[in-house]
C-alpha cells in the first residue's frame, strides 16, 4: 500500500487524477522566491512562456533579464550576477542549457561556487512531437559529474515548487530538471519534502523501485498492479540525485534485495547509474535499469515514444521480473 | 615567477603590466585590507592565462606578500595556472576557457545597476579570445541594457597561440565591430599609462553605453628578445633568459643603473 506518512494524491490510480506538467510548479515557486526575497533574479534565453518565467518577468520586469537565444552568455551572466550577491534562476530548455552551457556551468559557476540556479526544461522523451533534438536525456549525467552542485529531478509540479523554493533559499549551485507535458500530480502540499532525502512512497519488502521524475507515477501503476499478484514492492522517490541520500537507498537494498531503477534519461550516467554507484561499493545486489537504451528519441506521441524505447509501466514490470529471477 | 614555475606564459602578462599598474594604481576603487569590500570596482580577467600580472599587481598592491609569487602553477599553491576566485584575495572571478569573464562582468554590472551600487565592472580581455561565440553574445546583451559602468580593455597585441591574429582569425576593424553592437570605442597606446588613465576617466563620463578601451601593446614589452614573437605567448624563458630579460626591464635596456645589479 501507499505511504501513509508521505500524504501523497488519494487519486494516485485512478483514471480521473490531475495533471500538471512539472514546469508549472516551477514557476509558482520562482514567484513566490521573487516576492520573499529581492535578491533573486530571472533569466532565459527567448523562452520566458514556455519555462514558466514569464509571470516572475511580468511582476518584477526590474529583476528579470531577458538574454536572446545565447545560453552561454546567459550561464556566465548569471554567474557575474551571483558573485555580486544575487540568486539568479536561469531558465532554458536542458539541452541548450546546461546542454550548449555546460563549460560555463562548470568554470564559471560550479568552480566558482556561484549561487546560480539552473533550471532545465523539457527533459526526457516525453517532450515528443519536437522530436530527438529537443529530448534532454543527457542532462543528469553532464550535471552530476561536476562537483559543488545539487542535482533534484522533482516527480510533479507541486514536488517541483517545493524543490524551487527550497534551492532558492541554499547557497550552492543547483541544478533542476523539469518536463514539458502534463503528468499525474502524485504528491500533496502536505507531503514532505527536503534535499538529499528521498521518501518512500510506497511500502514493500520483496523488490525495490528507485528512481526520479514523472515516471515515478509509471513506477507506482507498476507498483499496485504487481501487488494484485500478491508482491510487494517498494517504491522510492529519490528526487536528489546529488548529494544522493546513501542511507535511505542502501535501506531499501536490504530490505528487499533486488532494484530496479527508473528515468526518462539515458541509462548511462543518469539516475540508475548513481544509485548502481551507491549499491555496488556498499551493498552490492542484483539491478535493473528502466531508462533510455543508449539511443537518441524521434518525434512521437510520448505515450507512444515511452513504449517503444521501454519507459512505460510494462517496461517496469518487465524489469521487476527480471530483476527478480536474480536475487537470491 | 615563471621561471620558477617551469610554465606558463610570458608575453601577454608583460605587455599587460602598464595597463594592470594604470588599473590598480590609479583607476580602480579597492582596499587590499578588505578584500571583500561590498563598494569596491570589480577587476574581472577573462584571458586567465595572463594571470602572472594579476598576481604581481596583487601582490605589490598588499593582497598577498611578494614572496608567495614564487609559488605559482606549484603545488599546495594559490596561485593556480588560471585564477581561482576562492583560492586568494583580490581574485573576483575563475577563469581560463576564453570569454567567460566577459558574460561575468556583464552580469556584475547588471546586478550593481539594480542596486544603485557605483562600483564600476573593469573587464580585461585579450585579443584571441574575441574568436570566442561567448564574446559577442555578451558584448551584444551589455550594448543591449547599456552598461555604462561596465568597460572592457582589450590587450591588442595581436599574437595568439598558433599565430598573428590576423592569420589565425582576423578580427579586424574591430572597432567598427564593436560600434556595431553599441559600444563606445577608444584607442590608446597600451604602454603609456597617463593615456590608460585617460581613456578609464573619459569611459567613466560615457552614460549612454558600455566602453571598449582597444589597448594597442606590444606582447612581450620590455624584454627585446620577446617583443612582438607569437613563440612567446605560451612559455616561459630558461633562467638564463629570465636574467637576461630582468636586466632589460631594471635598467630600461641598459639607459639606466639598476639596483639589482
Amino acid at each position: 500500500m501507499l505511504n501513509p506518512t508521505q500524504k501523497l494524491n488519494p487519486k494516485i490510480g485512478q483514471a480521473d487524477i490531475e495533471q500538471v506538467p512539472s514546469r508549472n510548479g516551477f514557476g509558482e515557486g520562482l514567484l513566490h522566491l521573487g516576492e520573499h526575497d529581492k535578491n533573486v533574479v530571472a533569466l532565459t534565453g527567448d523562452l520566458a512562456e514556455s519555462t514558466r518565467i514569464l509571470e516572475f518577468a511580468k511582476k518584477y520586469p526590474e529583476r528579470f533579464i531577458e538574454c536572446g537565444v545565447a545560453e552561454q552568455n546567459m550561464m556566465g551572466v548569471a554567474a557575474g550576477l551571483a558573485l555580486a550577491g544575487k540568486t539568479p534562476f536561469v531558465a532554458s530548455y536542458a539541452t541548450f542549457s546546461p546542454g550548449r552551457s555546460w563549460d560555463q556551468l562548470r568554470v564559471s559557476v560550479a568552480y566558482s561556487k556561484a549561487n546560480v540556479k539552473v533550471a532545465g526544461h523539457h527533459t526526457g522523451l516525453s517532450v515528443g512531437p519536437d522530436g530527438a533534438t529537443h529530448q534532454a536525456l543527457e542532462d543528469i549525467a553532464i550535471v552530476r559529474t561536476l562537483p559543488n552542485i545539487t542535482v533534484v529531478v522533482p516527480c510533479d509540479t507541486i514536488e517541483a515548487r517545493k524543490a524551487t523554493i527550497a534551492l532558492g533559499g541554499t547557497a550552492g549551485p543547483a541544478y533542476l530538471r523539469l518536463g514539458r507535458e502534463k503528468t499525474p500530480v502524485i504528491t500533496t502540499e502536505d507531503s514532505p519534502f527536503s534535499v538529499g532525502k528521498a521518501s518512500v512512497l510506497k511500502e514493500g519488502s520483496d523488490v525495490a523501485i528507485i528512481g526520479a521524475g514523472p515516471i515515478l507515477y509509471s513506477a507506482l501503476q507498476a507498483a499496485l498492479e504487481l501487488e494484485k499478484q500478491g508482491l510487494n514492492v517498494l517504491v522510492i522517490n529519490n528526487h536528489t540525485i546529488k548529494p544522493i541520500d546513501v542511507e535511505t537507498i542502501v535501506w531499501a537494498a536490504k530490505m528487499t534485495g533486488a532494484v530496479v531503477t527508473v528515468e526518462e534519461h539515458q541509462k548511462m550516467g543518469g539516475v540508475g547509474s548513481a544509485i548502481a554507484e551507491v549499491l555496488a561499493q556498499n551493498h552490492p545486489i542484483p539491478i535493473e535499469m528502466v531508462g533510455m537504451p543508449d539511443s537518441f528519441g524521434e518525434s512521437g506521441d510520448p505515450v507512444q515514444l515511452l513504449k517503444k524505447f521501454g519507459m512505460d509501466t510494462e517496461a517496469i514490470k518487465e524489469a521487476i521480473k527480471k530483476v527478480l529471477t536474480r536475487k537470491n | 615567477m615563471l621561471v620558477e614555475a617551469g610554465s606558463g606564459h610570458s608575453a601577454g602578462p608583460l605587455g599587460l603590466a602598464d595597463v594592470f599598474t594604470a588599473l590598480y594604481f590609479s583607476v580602480m576603487r579597492h582596499d587590499h585590507q578588505i578584500p571583500d569590500w561590498t563598494g569596491r570596482d570589480r577587476l574581472v580577467l577573462s584571458c586567465g592565462h595572463n594571470c602572472p600580472v594579476l598576481y604581481a599587481t596583487l601582490a605589490e598592491s598588499g593582497y598577498f606578500p611578494k614572496d608567495e609569487l614564487k609559488t605559482l602553477r606549484k603545488f599546495g599553491t594559490r596561485l593556480h595556472g588560471h585564477p581561482h576566485n576562492l583560492a586568494l584575495p583580490g581574485i573576483e572571478n575563475s577563469s581560463g576557457p576564453l570569454a567567460q569573464g566577459a558574460s561575468q562582468a556583464v552580469g556584475m554590472a547588471l546586478a550593481f545597476r539594480m542596486d544603485s551600487l557605483k562600483s564600476r565592472v573593469y573587464l580585461v580581455m585579450s585579443d584571441g579570445e574575441q574568436n570566442e561565440g561567448q564574446i559577442w553574445e555578451a558584448v551584444m546583451l551589455a550594448g543591449k541594457e547599456k552598461l555604462h559602468n561596465l568597460t572592457a580593455i582589450i590587450d591588442r597585441n595581436n599574437i595568439q597561440i598558433d599565430g598573428f591574429t590576423e592569420d589565425v582569425m582576423p578580427l579586424e576593424g574591430l572597432r567598427a565591430k564593436y560600434e556595431a553592437f553599441n559600444w563606445h570605442v577608444l584607442e590608446v597606446d597600451g604602454h603609456n599609462i597617463p593615456a590608460i588613465i585617460n581613456a578609464y576617466k573619459e569611459a567613466e563620463a560615457i552614460y549612454e553605453k558600455p566602453t571598449v578601451i582597444i589597448a594597442h601593446t606590444i606582447p612581450g614589452k620590455g624584454v627585446d628578445y620577446m617583443e612582438g614573437k607569437f613563440e612567446w605567448h605560451g612559455k616561459p624563458p630558461s633562467k638564463e633568459e629570465a636574467d637576461l630579460a630582468l636586466k632589460e626591464l631594471r635598467t630600461l635596456r641598459g639607459q639606466i643603473r639598476s639596483e639589482h645589479e
